[in-house]
């Protein structure tokens, strides 16, 4: 019987929570620098800031052993169906990072040889601005993931959380605009 | 020797138990940014509530991200927006562009936007980034709005009037003693630093070079001895 017709009870309400919390607590990053940012990812996980206190602290060679793909710098369009291929090595449930204007949308790099935004090739939970974004702000975007994956639902496809979460980003923005002045 | 000796490559491994520690906790507690750092920014008011921004598009026009898009439109003569003919009538920054390099602060002419120390956001989707003068306007107290998926804190909004602009007087060696920014806005005012002041104010103000702020946080980290 697969697991979506399983009805949502007692027991495996509680095992869904469990899963979440070991998934938030234990996502491995595959090793993706790329430029810059990667020096920011490196002191993150050195000891100034330590992202071992997240569970995170081994940054895997192998795409086959990682959760979690911070892409870390700007990908030329050369490097793209590599880092897709990364990508597609990795095992399901995955999430994907985009560090640094660059990776997220090109940046200043708006030319022929940068992908403008790895969200052309791989879909990405969330994106660190800054240039580079500096372990603080990570950490930030790390702490968000965290909170998605912990609140988000285990069986779902990535695609209709992510909608969801678009939807939730608007509304959040309206009520912004509707608050100033 | 036999076993003994094996531990003698641990020396380092047990001294390091009686340095002190050098992690943040980050998520509790921020490291202190130095007084240049570029985050996050904002579009200031002068005290009496009106914006800054005349709507030159001079930010727009130096940032070497484009990320900035500015559109003027005329004040209203009865109710003004802004001192002036005219008012930034749409002020947008994409900040998955913007590499804060602080040009649009140099270039500004009324000091309408500064950035503040405010560092640690991050967004889920691509239109979350573009901020529109909704987040970036501050608010009639002159304190940045501080959105829920930003990590603000108080230490954030010290130093966010504008440093040295190329148009001010003290690029010019004649104006020493001359800041070169106003800082109107009533918090976030600089004092004059090394070179943007005379020697004598500067004991006056003990103000310090950012090398000396740096060092002493350095020697306080490390519980005041210095490696």
């Amino acid at each position: 019987m697969p697991l979506e017709d399983l009805s949502y009870n007692f027991l495996t309400g509680n095992i869904e929570k469990l899963v979440q919390w070991a998934r938030q607590a234990s996502l491995w990053p595959a090793t993706f620098g790329l430029a810059c940012c990667a020096i920011e990812m490196m002191s993150s996980g050195a000891a100034d800031f330590d992202l071992a206190r997240f569970g995170m602290e081994v940054f895997r060679a192998s795409p086959r052993q990682a959760d979690l793909m911070i892409v870390a710098g700007r990908v030329s369009q050369k490097m793209a169906p590599v880092l897709r291929q990364v990508y597609d090595q990795m095992m399901e449930p995955k999430w994907v990072i985009a560090m640094g204007v660059c990776a997220s949308t090109g940046g200043m790099f708006n030319n022929y040889a940068v992908v403008q935004g790895v969200d052309q090739i791989v879909p990405v939970d969330i994106y660190a601005p800054g240039c580079p974004p500096g372990p603080e702000t990570l950490m930030h975007a790390i702490l968000t993931l965290h909170e998605q994956i912990r609140t988000g639902e285990i069986l779902r496809r990535r695609r209709e959380v992510e909608k969801s979460y678009h939807q939730i980003g608007q509304s959040a923005a309206s009520r912004i605009v509707g608050g100033a002045e | 020797m036999g076993i003994l000796s094996g531990l003698g490559g641990f020396k380092v491994t047990f001294k390091q138990i009686f340095e002190p520690r050098v992690t943040k906790q980050y998520p509790e507690e921020k490291r202190p940014k130095p007084p240049r750092f570029h985050g996050r920014h904002v579009l200031n008011r002068y005290p009496d509530g009106m914006e800054k921004c005349i709507g030159c598009e001079l930010c727009a026009g130096v940032c070497p991200a484009k990320c900035i898009y500015v559109r003027g439109a005329d004040n209203d003569p009865a109710n003004p927006t802004s001192p002036g003919e005219r008012f930034g009538f749409v002020y947008e920054i994409n900040f998955l562009r913007c590499i804060h390099c602080d040009m649009c602060v140099e270039a500004c002419p009324t000091e309408a936007i500064t950035e503040s120390k405010m560092f640690e956001f991050s967004f889920t989707n691509r239109e979350d980034a573009i901020y529109t003068k909704a987040e970036l306007l501050v608010d009639q107290e002159g304190s940045a709005r501080r959105l829920h998926w930003e990590d603000w804190r108080d230490e954030d909004e010290e130093y966010t009037s504008g440093w040295v602009r190329a148009t001010a007087p003290s690029g010019d060696p004649a104006f020493q003693g001359v800041p070169g920014w106003s800082g109107e806005l009533g918090f976030g005012v600089r004092e004059p630093e090394r070179g943007q002041s005379d020697l004598a104010l500067e004991e006056a103000t003990e103000q310090f070079p950012l090398r000396k702020i740096l060092a002493d946080r350095i020697s306080r980290k490390l519980g005041g001895k210095v490696r």
